[in-house]
C-alpha cells in the first residue's frame, strides 16, 4: 500500500465539505449561499478526484485495484478498500450524480439549507463507501449509515406525507438489513474474517449457503426493490424532495444489485443457482405487475417509481442468468437507469417547482410554451423506453440475450415488460406535454432556465454516449464479469459432480 | 487460606470510599452550606478510588477469607461504576442548583451506593454478594424518594423499596437453598463442589436455589419478568437520580450476575442458560414493544434500558470469554450513550414550567437548539444500533459470540427486536426535526454539562476510528480473560 489512498480520499472528501459547511456562521442568507457553494465545490472536487480512477484503472485484470488495507477493529476485521470492474462505474456514477443533486436543490430548498447540504454530503460519503469497501463490516456500516441522512432528507424537506414515507423507508430497509447482519456474523464465525476477497474464496457449506443467501436476499431485495417488498419505494419517491428522488433512483437502488453481484453470486454460488426460480418469478411478476400499476398512476413521481421497480426486475433477471451477457446487461441497465431515472425525476422536479403539483391531470400541452423542456423530457422518455441509441437499449438487449440462453419463457415475460414500458411512458408524455394548452395556470410557466440546462446537459450526453458507443463503459466491466461468470461455472461443475456422486451412491 | 490479617491492598478503593462517605457526612453535618463542597469532594474521592482501583492491578487475588476478589474484570467494571457515579454527581449539581433543592445527603448517599456496587462487583461469596446488594439498594431507595415533598418521588421510592425488599428476600431464600444443598456460600467452594458432582448431577435443591438467586439478581438489572418497578421509578425519581439508576447499578448487577453464573455455577450452565435466554428475549421484546406507546421520555428510557439489558444478557448466554467481552463492551458503550442522553434530558427546562419530560416538548427542537437536537439524535441513532455509531458495535460484539455458539434464532430475534426498538428511537428524531416548533428551552449554561454531552457524542461517533476503539476493545478482552482464564 505505497500509493496515495485514493479511494479513501474520494470517500471521505465529502466529510471535509461537511466540516467546512459546519464552520460557516453568520446571517442566514450568507450561510445559505456559502453552504450551497461549499457543497457544490466539494461534490465537483470529488467527481474530479474520481476521474483518477477512470483513467488509472487497469481494464485487463479482474483483480481489485487501488487497494488499501489497514488495521481496524482487529480479529480479522480490517479497513479494506478496493474496486474492480463491477464497482468502479458505480463509484463514478455516484460522484457524477451528486453535483447534479446539489444543483437541483439550489433554488428550491429555502429553509435549513446548511443542514440539507450536510445531509447530502454525508450520504455521498456513505454511498461511495458502500461501493469501495472490501470488508463485510465496513460494508454494513456504510450500507446502513446511509439510512440516517436519507431518513432526514425525506422527513425534513419532503412533501405532505413525508413522515410516513421516511419511517417506511427506514424500517423496511433496516428490517432487511439486520437479517443480513446475522448472516454476516455467521460468516465471520465460520471464516474468521470479514475480508470480502477472502470470503469469496471460502467454501460455505451448501446447506448453510441457502440460509445465508436468503438473509442477504432479504436485505438486497428490499433495497433493490423487488416485488413484493417494493412498496416503500413509491412512497419514498413521492414524498422526497427532487434531489432525494434522484439519489434514490440513481444510486441507492443500485446497492441491491451491486450486493447481489458482490456477495450472493460469488460467495453462495450453489444457493444462487438453486434460487434462480425464485428470482425469475419475482422479477417477472415485478416487471409485468408494476408496469401495469404504472399505467394507471396519476402521480408523475409514482409512475416513474413503479417503472424503476420494473427496470430493476430486468437487472435481477440479468444477474441470475450467470452468463456474461446477462451480467453485463444487468450492470448496464443499472447504470443507464441511474442516468435516465434520475433525469426523469429531474424532469418532474422542473414542472413541480413551477406548479407545485405532480398530478398528471393538472398538466397538458406543455410543448406549446416549454419547447426545450418538451425536448428533454421526450429524450429521456425514449431512453426509458429503450430506444436504440440510448443507454437503456444496450442493457436491455444484453439482458434479453442472456435470458434467452437460459429460458425462453422468462424472455417472453420480460419482453412483455418492454412493451408495457413503452405504453406507460408514452402515455405519460402525451398527457403532460402534448395536447391543447387549456389550463390557465399553465400558461405562465417558463421554459428551462440556464441552471436546469446545465443539469440536464451532462445527463443527455452520457445517455447518448452509453447508447451509441457502450464499449467505453463495457471495457471496464468486461474482465471482471467474465471472471465472475467463470467462477460461478466452476462452482457449478463441482456442485453437479457432488450431486452425481451422491446420487450414484 | 485463612490469613491472620487480610490483604487490604486490593480493596483500597472500597475502603477509601467507605471512609470518604463518613468524612463527607461529617463535613455535611458540621459545616453550614457545604453542599457544593461535599459534592465536589465526593467527585474527588471517587476519582481517588478510581486510581486506587486501577492500582490494585489486574492479577486475580482474593482477600477477606475469599469473600472478596479482584481481577481484571472487577477492575474494569468498577471503573465503569465509578465513572458513572461521578458523572451523576456532576450532573446533579446543575440540577439541584436550578431546582433549589440542595441537600448534602445526595452525594453522600451516592457514594455509599457506589461502595455497595463495588462490593457487588468484587463479591466472591453469597454473603458478600448480599452485603453489597443491600448497601447499594438501601442507598438507592432513599435516592429514589429524594424529593420528599413530591408524591411521585415518594411513590417511586416506596415502590422500589417494597419490590426491592421482596427481591432481596427471594435472593436470600435462594442463597440459603444453595448453602443447604451444596454446603458452602463461597463461590470457589461451590464451583469445586459442583464440578466434583459431575455434569448434570447437581442436587435439585441447588437448581431451585440458583433460580431464586437469578430472580433476585434479575430484579436488580430490571430484566423481564422482574422489570415492573423500572418505569415507575425512572419516571418518579429526579432526573439525575434516574441517570444514575440507568447506568451504575446495572453495570454492577450485571457484573455480579456474570461472576455468579460463570464462577460458582459454571458447571450448571445447562440449567441457567435457558433461564437467561428467556429473560434476555423477553427483555428485548418488552423493551422494544412497550416503549412504543410511551410519551414521557424518562419512561421511554426505562423501557430502553430494559431492552438494553436484554442485549447485554446475550453476552452471558454464550458462556464464553468472548461473550463476557461482549457484555463488557456493551456496558461501556451503554454508559456513554445513557449519560449523554440524560444530560440532554436535563436540558429540557423552561422558565415557567421547570423540568419538562414529555416527548412532545421536543417538537421542532432542531430549530431552537440545533446543537442539542443533533446530540440527542446521535444518541438515539446509537441506542437504536444504527452504524456507524458506537451502539451498533455494542450489538455486534454481543451477538458474535452467540452466533458462534450456534444460537441463530436467538440472534435473529435480537436483531428484529432492535428494528422495533429503532422505531421509537427515531420517533424522537422525528419529533425534533420534522414537527412544528414549540417554545424553546432555557439555554444550557453549565460548562461541565456541555463538556459531558460533547464528549459522549464525539466518543459515539469516533468509536469507528481504530485509535479510539482499539484500546477499549483490547482492555475489554483483557478484562474478560481476567475473570475466566479459560
Amino acid at each position: 500500500m505505497e500509493h496515495f489512498p485514493i479511494l479513501s480520499a474520494i470517500t471521505f472528501l465529502p466529510l471535509l465539505g461537511v466540516l467546512i459547511i459546519l464552520s460557516i456562521t453568520g446571517e442566514k442568507e450568507i450561510v445559505d449561499r456559502n453552504s450551497r457553494n461549499a457543497a457544490l465545490l466539494t461534490t465537483v472536487a470529488t467527481f474530479l478526484f474520481s476521474l483518477v480512477l477512470w483513467f488509472g484503472f487497469d481494464k485487463t485484470t479482474a483483480n481489485f485495484q487501488f487497494e488499501e488495507n489497514a488495521q481496524w477493529l482487529g480479529g480479522g476485521i480490517s479497513y479494506h478498500m478496493g474496486i474492480d470492474g463491477i464497482s468502479i462505474l458505480f463509484v463514478l456514477l455516484t460522484t457524477f450524480i451528486m453535483p447534479i443533486c446539489i444543483l437541483c436543490g439550489w433554488d428550491t430548498i429555502k429553509d435549513r439549507v446548511k443542514e440539507y447540504m450536510i445531509a447530502f454530503l454525508l450520504l455521498e460519503c456513505f454511498m461511495i463507501g458502500v461501493f469501495c469497501t472490501l470488508d463485510l463490516v465496513l460494508f454494513y456500516v456504510f450500507f446502513e449509515a446511509g439510512l440516517i441522512p436519507m431518513f432526514l432528507i425525506i422527513g425534513v424537506w419532503g412533501g405532505a406525507n413525508c413522515i410516513y414515507a421516511a419511517y417506511k423507508l427506514f424500517l423496511y430497509t433496516l428490517l432487511g438489513s439486520v437479517l443480513m447482519l446475522v448472516a454476516m456474523l455467521y460468516m465471520y464465525g465460520q471464516a474468521g474474517t470479514t475480508d470480502i476477497p477472502t470470503l469469496m474464496q471460502f467454501d460455505f457449506d451448501p446447506h448453510a449457503q441457502t440460509w445465508l443467501w436468503l438473509a442477504f436476499f432479504a436485505s438486497f431485495a428490499v433495497k433493490m426493490p423487488m416485488w413484493p417488498v417494493h412498496t416503500w419505494l413509491p412512497d419514498a419517491h413521492v414524498q422526497a424532495p427532487t434531489a432525494g428522488s434522484v439519489i434514490l433512483a440513481g444510486i441507492l437502488l443500485k446497492m441491491g444489485g451491486y450486493g447481489f453481484l458482490r456477495f450472493s453470486l460469488p460467495m453462495f454460488p450453489v444457493a444462487s443457482y438453486e434460487f434462480t426460480w425464485l428470482i425469475f418469478s419475482l422479477s417477472c411478476i415485478a416487471i409485468i405487475y408494476t408496469s401495469l400499476v404504472a399505467l394507471v398512476q396519476t402521480d408523475m413521481k409514482k409512475l416513474i417509481a413503479y417503472s424503476s421497480v420494473a427496470h430493476m426486475g430486468f437487472v435481477t433477471i440479468g444477474i441470475f442468468t450467470f452468463n456474461i451477457q446477462g451480467l453485463e446487461g444487468a450492470i448496464m441497465v443499472m447504470l443507464a437507469h441511474g442516468f435516465v431515472a434520475a433525469a426523469l425525476f429531474l424532469c418532474v422536479g422542473v414542472v413541480y417547482d413551477r406548479l407545485h403539483t405532480r398530478d398528471i391531470n393538472r398538466y397538458g400541452g406543455l410543448v406549446n410554451i416549454m419547447p426545450r423542456y418538451a425536448l428533454v423530457f421526450m429524450f429521456f422518455t425514449m431512453a426509458s423506453v429503450g430506444l436504440p441509441g440510448t443507454a437503456n437499449f444496450v442493457g436491455e438487449v444484453l439482458v434479453l440475450v442472456g435470458i434467452f440462453k437460459v429460458s425462453s419463457w422468462v424472455t417472453f415475460f420480460a419482453l412483455f415488460g418492454v412493451i408495457l414500458g413503452a405504453a406507460y411512458m408514452l402515455y405519460l408524455y402525451r398527457r403532460v406535454v402534448f395536447g391543447e394548452l387549456t389550463k390557465d395556470d399553465l400558461k405562465n410557466m417558463l421554459d428551462l432556465e440556464k441552471r436546469e440546462i446545465i443539469i440536464f446537459a451532462p445527463l443527455v450526453i452520457f445517455t447518448l454516449w452509453m447508447g451509441v458507443y457502450p464499449s467505453t463503459f463495457m471495457d471496464f466491466i468486461h474482465v471482471s464479469v467474465e471472471n465472475l461468470s467463470m467462477q460461478h461455472e466452476a462452482a457449478m461443475t463441482v456442485y453437479h459432480a457432488t450431486l452425481e456422486t451422491v446420487a450414484g451412491n | 487460606m485463612a490469613e491472620l490479617f487480610p490483604n487490604l491492598s486490593i480493596a483500597y478503593g472500597e475502603i477509601f470510599l467507605a471512609l470518604g462517605a463518613m468524612v463527607l457526612l461529617m463535613v455535611g453535618v458540621f459545616k453550614k452550606d457545604s453542599v457544593n463542597l461535599v459534592s465536589w469532594l465526593s467527585v474527588a474521592f471517587m476519582a481517588i478510588a478510581l486510581f486506587l482501583t486501577i492500582g490494585a492491578g489486574a492479577e486475580q487475588q482474593y482477600t477477606f477469607s475469599n469473600l472478596f476478589v479482584a481481577d481484571g474484570f472487577t477492575r474494569f467494571m468498577k471503573i465503569l461504576v465509578l465513572v458513572a457515579a461521578a458523572l451523576a454527581v456532576i450532573m446533579s449539581r446543575e440540577f439541584f442548583r436550578l431546582e433549589g433543592d440542595n441537600r448534602f445527603e445526595f452525594p453522600v448517599l451516592l457514594v455509599l451506593a457506589t461502595v455497595g456496587m463495588m462490593i457487588m462487583v468484587s463479591a466472591n461469596d453469597l454473603m458478600s454478594l448480599y452485603m453489597g446488594i443491600e448497601l447499594q439498594s438501601l442507598s438507592l431507595y432513599v435516592l429514589a424518594a429524594f424529593k420528599r415533598d413530591s408524591e411521585r418521588s415518594t411513590e417511586a421510592g416506596l415502590k422500589y423499596f417494597v419490590l426491592g425488599a421482596l427481591s432481596s428476600g427471594i435472593l436470600l431464600y435462594g442463597c440459603s437453598l444453595v448453602y443447604g444443598f451444596i454446603g458452602s456460600t463461597n463461590f470457589s467452594s461451590i464451583a469445586t463442589a459442583l464440578s466434583n458432582m459431575g455434569d448434570g448431577n447437581a442436587p435439585i435443591g441447588a437448581v431451585v436455589g440458583l433460580v431464586f438467586v437469578l430472580a433476585g439478581l434479575a430484579f436488580k438489572v430490571s430484566a423481564v419478568p422482574f422489570h415492573m418497578w423500572t418505569p415507575d421509578v425512572y419516571e418518579g425519581s429526579q432526573t439525575p437520580v434516574t441517570a444514575f439508576f440507568a447506568v451504575a447499578p446495572k453495570v454492577a448487577a450485571l457484573a455480579l450476575l456474570a461472576r455468579t453464573l460463570y464462577v460458582p455455577f459454571g458447571d450448571m450452565s445447562g440449567s441457567w442458560t435457558q433461564v437467561i435466554m428467556f429473560m434476555s428475549i423477553a427483555s428485548m421484546l418488552l423493551g422494544s414493544f412497550a416503549a412504543i406507546m410511551q410519551t414521557n421520555i424518562k419512561r421511554l428510557m426505562a423501557y430502553s434500558s430494559i431492552g438494553h439489558v436484554g442485549f447485554a444478557l446475550l453476552g452471558l448466554i454464550a458462556g464464553t470469554s468472548g461473550g463476557l467481552r461482549g457484555l463488557i463492551i456493551y456496558m461501556t458503550i451503554y454508559l456513554v450513550m445513557n449519560v449523554g442522553t440524560f444530560v440532554c434530558i436535563m436540558s429540557m427546562r423552561r422558565k415557567e414550567d421547570g423540568m419538562v419530560e414529555d416527548i412532545k416538548e421536543l417538537s421542532g427542537l432542531s430549530q431552537n437548539h440545533p446543537a442539542l437536537a443533533l446530540a440527542i439524535s446521535i444518541f438515539m441513532f446509537s441506542l437504536a444500533g444504527v452504524p456507524p455509531l458506537a451502539g451498533f458495535f455494542a450489538k455486534w460484539y454481543v451477538i458474535i459470540p452467540i452466533v458462534t455458539q450456534g444460537h441463530f434464532v436467538l440472534a435473529t430475534i435480537a436483531v428484529l427486536a432492535s428494528v422495533v426498538g429503532a422505531y421509537y428511537y427515531i420517533r424522537i428524531v422525528k419529533v425534533m426535526y420534522f414537527d412544528d416548533q414549540v417554545e424553546g428551552f432555557l439555554p444550557q449554561k453549565s460548562f461541565p454539562m456541555k463538556i459531558i454531552v460533547t464528549l459522549a457524542a464525539v466518543l459515539i461517533i469516533a468509536f469507528i476510528v481504530p485509535q479510539i476503539s482499539t484500546p477499549i476493545l483490547e482492555s475489554a478482552t483483557a478484562a474478560a480473560q481476567g475473570m475466566d482464564p479459560n
